[in-house]
């Protein structure tokens, strides 16, 4: 029964949205006042209706109702209640439904928050949203129905995928959509503005909390399933290049380069058809991750989904989209009328250079993402393009970013002094250099890799450090406390980047690597450790088996720590996962993973040295970090609400 | 069951990567073994390289570079040998010739239309006039406010 209610509300929400859609639209071509005022509380509505659906679905999972198609198919009665609870989205059309819910959740944020929003923006941002909200109602209800029901239902569920029944990967997903989902209200905003044909420093207030808030969202969810792929798939690898992750890795680059050009509209009131088109190009590609995820089109790891009539919807829905968005852009954009003026070394002539890097390594993904479909589409060629291929053609662009990144963010607004920041920037320089010298010496092998990736991530960080130094000025370290939370949250999220630079380049080039049988009780040296397998036992889990050995690892005579690797095997699922143990260090991470028994006796052993690898992550936390201290900026919160006092035309102050 | 369980579990079909008894002795022939690894695919996998797969084509293409590289091959002949067997398809890394062309220079080309771009919006903005100043109409609004 609560499965049906749940269906019913899912297709009032539909109805909901195509009058949220329509009504506020006509309202605001019109000038029709009550007709815009029906936007929030449609939104609201519409919220409530698919939360309602939302929990409908996870009430099947929690009490295991098998008559559900979903729930047979990806739950299970024995597995733990929070799988069951993840393997609500955890399936196509579970994360189809989570993903609408999200869409209708910001919906009714922006009609809840956006009080003090003037009415017909308003009015036209809500209906942009229910539009897509119709959209994918519709893919949802016509395609992907969650609530379908079994005439009979059988006695247990075929169990949730074993590789996301993991804290991990559990929340990774609802972290990802809040992000791609997220950059629908900035999309919602641009076509807005380019509706009124108006774009100024208010706007770009609305649209950057939105961004900052959809972008941080995004770092989190990204860097979740970089760490699952660490230490779930069994060789401590963090990024693939699969087709799904850079899917997500498009987004969050164009995410990242709309944050900084809305800062140039709202500051300076310039690059407004420019942000605008970011915004655009941030949510298509959103809806291209979501594309490529849902068609599996493109085989990955992770299509669970492979029906084609549900590509061809989602395409169709890309192409009506991004395609009306860009041809509005095109009719409209040239009414956007620049007014800020800058120089060509200046602040906002830094941020264009983060701009075309950002959105060029985002194209370079893309092409490279997309090119094995093309060729085997137009040229009958089957070729891959990889992991090597990527790390060629991104990586420059990265070394760009971080070359310029401390430099651009230094300079003055308008005008800047190029010299006089460079002299600013001079320790961080030597800074950077001795670090290069210092991972160079220090380094076994020959390769640039840890000098350069050292060098650039000291420069950024020593950079963010001394930008905080340089705002100061005079008054003393007092003042530091003082400083508005946005100068904190770049400097945050600028040595997080920093600090993501250092892991990533320092672990690929010092990791270390063993492979060998090993015997009960032998001992073998990987790097400067040693390791004893001590023991291998058969350990039964609570939907599982588990093959778990026990290795102590040892520096010289100090225990370093214990370790329980395991080889589990799912058997209502019939797959074997392999779950690496780590001990973590804030320099190395020791890695092991137990194997299958030998012929000759024994097991075999892998184990990995990781210099440095927990810097990734832990510059993404620092990055979402500083995401949330500008978030939570008074300015950017006060602003909103004043700008609609402000006179036209006011700048907003230094 | 729980025999049956332990049967399953030690199926030899869930090996993982790279096994220890595949490695080479010489270290620096074994170093290029993985090396060329790294760039092959393993052609029933997703997006997998054959040192990462667990699947049965991977460990074949695995022992058949080890062996070219016994045999005194380049690192060259072998990834070449390995096409020849596996076909195109096995490049992680596409070649750079004929229509691949069109994958390899989008980076370069990308970027120098976005930084002519750049350029231009730049150009633009540093000799446009200053319409930020208050307008006319702006103006005599303030002084009436500010009682001038």
């Amino acid at each position: 029964m609560i499965v049906e209610l749940g269906h019913f509300a899912l297709i009032l929400a539909f109805g909901v949205a195509l009058l949220q859609m329509a009504v506020p639209f006509v309202g605001a071509q019109k000038g029709w006042r009550n007709w815009m005022e029906m936007a929030a509380p449609a939104a609201t509505a519409q919220f409530l209706l698919i939360a309602f659906a939302f929990a409908a679905l996870t009430w099947a999972f929690l009490t295991s109702d098998f008559s559900v198609e979903v729930v047979l198919a990806n739950s299970n009665s024995l597995q733990p209640w929070v799988y069951k609870l993840t393997g609500v989205w955890g399936n196509h059309e579970g994360s189809m439904l989570l993903w609408v819910l999200i869409l209708s959740g910001f919906g009714a944020a922006a009609a809840t928050f956006g009080t003090n929003l003037p009415l017909p923006l308003k009015a036209r941002v809500l209906s942009v949203q229910a539009s897509v909200g119709v959209a994918f109602l519709a893919f949802i209800l016509f395609t992907s129905n969650p609530f379908t029901r079994l005439d009979v239902a059988p006695m247990d569920g075929r169990a949730l995928n074993p590789l996301l029944q993991d804290p991990g990967l559990a929340f990774h997903p609802p972290f990802l959509y809040l992000g791609y989902v997220g950059l629908s209200m900035s999309f919602s905003f641009a076509i807005a503005a380019l509706m009124e044909g108006k774009v100024d420093a208010a706007w770009a207030r609305w649209v950057r909390p939105w961004t900052l808030a959809a972008w941080i969202f995004l770092t989190v969810g990204i860097a979740l399933g970089s760490w699952w792929a660490y230490y779930e798939l069994g060789w401590g690898g963090f990024w693939f290049w699969d087709p799904v992750e850079n899917a997500s890795l498009m987004p969050w680059l164009f995410a990242a380069a709309l944050l900084h050009s809305a800062i140039v509209v709202e500051k300076r009131e310039a690059l407004k058809s420019w942000t605008i088109l970011l915004a655009i190009l941030a949510f298509g590609f959103s809806l291209l991750g979501t594309f490529l995820v849902r068609s599996g089109v493109i085989t990955s790891v992770h299509a669970f989904a492979n029906d084609p009539t549900r590509g061809v919807f989602i395409l169709l829905l890309l192409a009506i989209f991004v395609g009306g968005a860009l041809t509005l852009f095109a009719a409209r954009a040239s009414a956007l009328e620049a007014k800020g003026v800058f120089g060509i070394v200046s602040r906002e002539a830094g941020l264009v250079l983060n701009n075309i890097l950002l959105a060029v390594a985002a194209f370079v993904v893309f092409v490279g993402t997309l090119w094995p479909l093309v060729a085997e589409m137009l040229l009958g060629r089957t070729l891959s393009v990889g992991a090597p291929f990527f790390q060629a053609a991104f990586t420059p662009f990265m070394v760009a970013i971080a070359i310029a990144l401390p430099v651009g963010s230094l300079l003055a607004w308008k005008r800047g002094d190029l010299r006089r920041t460079v002299r600013t920037l001079l320790p961080a320089l030597i800074l950077a250099f001795l670090m290069a010298a210092l991972a160079w010496t220090v380094g076994t092998g020959r390769t640039i890799l840890a000098p350069v990736g050292a060098a650039l991530g000291t420069w950024i960080i020593a950079g963010a450090a001394l930008d905080l130094w340089q705002r100061i000025g005079r008054s003393g370290p007092s003042r530091l406390l003082r400083l508005p939370r946005a100068d904190w949250g770049k400097a945050f999220a600028h040595a997080g980047l920093g600090v993501t630079i250092l892991g990533v380049s320092l672990l690929m080039a010092w990791a270390e690597e063993d492979i060998r049988t090993a015997q009960l009780g032998q001992s073998f040296d990987v790097g400067a450790y040693t390791l004893t397998l001590n023991a291998v036992e058969q350990v039964p889990g609570p939907n599982y088996q588990s093959l778990t050995a026990d290795v102590t690892v040892t520096r010289g005579d100090r225990e370093v720590a214990r370790l329980f690797p395991e080889k589990r095997f799912y058997p209502v699922a019939g797959m074997p996962t392999t779950e690496a143990a780590i001990d973590n260090g804030i320099f190395r991470d020791v890695y092991v993973v137990i194997g299958d028994p030998q012929d000759g006796g024994g097991y075999a052993v892998r184990t990995y040295v990781k210099p440095f690898a927990n810097w990734i992550w832990g510059g993404a936390i620092l990055m979402a970090l500083g995401g949330l201290l500008s978030l939570s900026d008074r300015r950017l919160r006060v602003a909103a609400g004043a700008a609609k006092k402000a006179p036209r035309g006011a700048v907003a102050a230094e | 069951m729980k025999g049956l369980l332990l049967a399953l579990l030690l199926l030899p079909t869930a090996a993982l990567a790279v096994e220890p008894g595949e490695q080479l002795a010489d270290p620096a022939l074994e170093t290029r073994a993985r090396d060329i690894s790294e760039g092959l695919r393993c052609p029933v996998c997703r997006n997998e390289s054959i040192d990462e797969s667990h699947a049965e084509v991977a460990r074949d293409i695995r022992l058949f570079v080890r062996e070219r590289l016994l045999a005194g091959d380049t690192d060259d002949q072998v990834q070449a040998a390995v096409v020849a067997r596996y076909g195109e398809y096995v490049l992680l890394k596409p070649t750079a010739e004929g229509a691949n062309l069109v994958l390899w220079l989008a980076a370069p080309t990308l970027l120098l239309a976005g930084l002519g771009l750049g350029w231009s919006v730049v150009r633009r903005r540093s000799t446009a006039p200053d319409v930020s100043d208050l307008t006319a109409e702006e103006r005599a609004r303030l002084d009436d406010l500010l009682g001038r």
